[in-house]
């Protein structure tokens, strides 16, 4: 560890710290975003559920570096524009969350449903007050993952040049230098636990309801 | 009134529900009963269009449902299911406000109507922020009568209440359910594969047979005295004869005796002396019976393990079901009455008892009944 190095560069490893925050929560805060009414549909659709959520998994299996290189074609985009990675984050995000997402609306209790039709809820009012935050511990697992594999995703997009945590590895193999891959693991491993601990106090925050083992 | 009009209900060609006419007067509580499969649950679903009828007319107080905005309509009416379908992630309390919430009334007020309903069906207030997986299943069966309530509609259907707790729990909500049905008064219609809940809480029985046909609709005395055909006598069951006794009063033409009693610690000559037939009743210190001694078997003061206990006693205003149980259960072959508050009234003999019965039966069929 050379220490001088790390106080001589510390504004530029916050820089990067900050930017591989931004684009890796960025996505997932789109991807949630879509995911929900793309995840609600999926899960009402009824036999074409199975095939449409296998399709949308399989997303996952792009490799990053072909969405990173590729995605500029599609967009019209600069190679080193970081919207091609936050999409191409997005994508992955998608590909977990449509999923947990009707998963989480498919584990609310039958008769819960059946008690609010009968009720009179219109499906909006259901989905919103009934469905949706029944739905919640599923959907917060998922999230979850979607962070955690996103934090670590974001750093091969310094092969394409777009600057996060990831560029001090590549730096550190230029140069031979191994602070800086150091510091680039540790602040990714912090940055996740973080991230994670956040989600799941906030999701807890959301669930009293839940039946926890104290 | 809740009226049923020629309702049919076709699934994949094939009938559940037959031409249905059936009327749930107001205020009364009507049960549909039957096998599965006869299309009670269907019925009932209909009344509320979860299930879509093929053909017919269903009307509220006149009104056709066909002609309503489905989410109005099932505002209007009550329901009440299984295993209650409460919201897991809401509180009691805001469980039972649901109802109140949705017909437009504001939170504050909602929730005091919640808790006023809570207290009505028997709940204790520390329950009100509990949430639901936190009760038993007796207590989210009252909750969900609670919610139904809570947006005090006419109407009212049941699907199944009381099924799916254990048979003293049932006992309890039935008993605690007709008492409330007797204050608020309801338009119901409550479906259940039991036929003892069924005579037991209906004003007013349809037994339905498999196919979704109509066999009989009766007042549960009916339907136990002059049930239409043999499937409704099947279906109502092999005590009927013993159990239509459940909705006759011990009326004034049972004639007591005078029984005497004797405390715990009486002497066994002072207690062979009050004996009759070699069984003295044992009572306690405020005269209410506690069981009976036979008087050979005393080898000193009567103690409480000298005591018979296998009688039940019938209270004044019981029914002759329990009296002739009473009599029946008596290892001295007098059935014991007691006073409401449970002091001795009288007994009267097995014999005695038939013989009032046989009474009663040739006087009815005298009036053509």
């Amino acid at each position: 560890m050379n220490v001088d190095w790390l106080m001589r560069e510390w504004d530029m490893i916050l820089d990067l710290f900050l930017r591989h925050l931004w684009l890796s929560v960025a996505p997932v805060a789109i991807g949630l975003g879509l995911a929900l009414p793309i995840g609600w549909a999926v899960q009402r659709s009824g036999r074409w559920k199975g095939p449409i959520l296998n399709l949308v998994g399989l997303l996952f299996t792009i490799p990053s570096l072909a969405l990173f290189v590729l995605l500029p074609w599609f967009l019209g985009t600069q190679i080193l524009d970081p919207l091609n990675v936050i999409v191409a984050l997005t994508i992955y995000v998608l590909a977990l969350l449509v999923r947990t997402v009707a998963d989480g609306l498919d584990a609310v209790p039958r008769e819960t449903l059946q008690a609010a039709n009968a009720m009179g809820f219109r499906p909006l009012r259901r989905l919103l007050t009934i469905e949706l935050p029944l739905a919640i511990p599923v959907i917060a697992g998922g999230l979850r993952v979607a962070l955690v594999s996103n934090i670590s995703i974001v750093s091969v997009a310094a092969l394409v040049g777009t600057r996060q945590l990831g560029s001090l590895f590549t730096q550190g193999l230029q140069l031979q230098f191994l602070t800086p891959i150091i510091i680039g693991i540790v602040l990714s491993l912090l940055l996740a636990a973080t991230l994670d601990a956040l989600v799941l106090v906030l999701s807890r925050r959301m669930t009293p309801w839940e039946r926890r083992n104290a | 009134m809740i009226a049923f009009e020629g309702v049919t209900k076709i699934y994949n060609g094939t009938p559940a529900v037959r031409d249905l006419d059936l009327v749930a007067p107001t205020g009364k509580l009507t049960v549909l009963v039957g096998p599965s499969g006869c299309g009670k649950t269907t019925s009932l679903r209909m009344v509320n269009r979860l299930i879509a009828p093929t053909s017919g007319t269903i009307t509220l107080d006149g009104e056709p449902t066909h002609g309503m905005k489905v989410a109005q309509l099932r505002r209007r009416i009550g329901y009440v299911i299984q295993h209650a379908g409460l919201f897991p992630h809401r509180t009691v309390a805001q469980n039972v406000a649901t109802t109140a919430r949705l017909a437009g009334i504001d939170r504050g007020r909602a929730r005091k109507i919640a808790l006023e309903l809570l207290e009505r069906v028997g709940l204790p207030s520390a329950l009100a922020d509990r949430y639901p997986w936190q009760l038993s299943g007796g207590q989210q069966q009252r909750v969900g009568v609670a919610r139904a309530l809570a947006s005090d509609p006419k109407f009212m259907l049941m699907d199944e209440p009381f099924s799916a707790v254990d048979p003293i729990v049932r006992a309890r909500l039935q008993d605690e359910f007709l008492r409330l049905q007797r204050e608020i008064g309801k338009t119901i219609i409550m479906v259940t594969h039991d036929i003892d809940e069924a005579l037991k809480l209906g004003d007013q029985v349809a037994v339905m047979r498999t196919g979704g046909k109509l066999a009989q609709v009766a007042s549960p005395q009916a339907l136990l005295t002059r049930p239409a055909d043999s499937f409704v006598a099947d279906f109502v069951g092999r005590d009927r004869g013993y159990r239509h006794l459940g909705f006759a009063g011990i009326d004034d033409d049972i004639v007591l005796s005078k029984e005497p009693a004797v405390l715990l610690g009486t002497p066994a000559e002072a207690a062979a002396r009050s004996a009759i037939d070699g069984w003295v009743l044992v009572a306690d210190e405020a005269g209410r019976p506690l069981g009976w001694v036979r008087v050979a078997e005393l080898s000193g003061p009567v103690r409480e393990s000298d005591l018979n206990l296998s009688s039940t006693f019938a209270s004044r205003g019981g029914t002759m079901r329990e009296l002739l149980d009473a009599a029946l259960s008596s290892p001295s072959g007098r059935g014991v009455v007691t006073e409401d508050d449970g002091v001795l009234r009288g007994t009267i003999g097995l014999a005695d008892l038939v013989r009032t019965l046989d009474e009663r039966r040739t006087s009815a069929s005298g009036r053509g009944s």
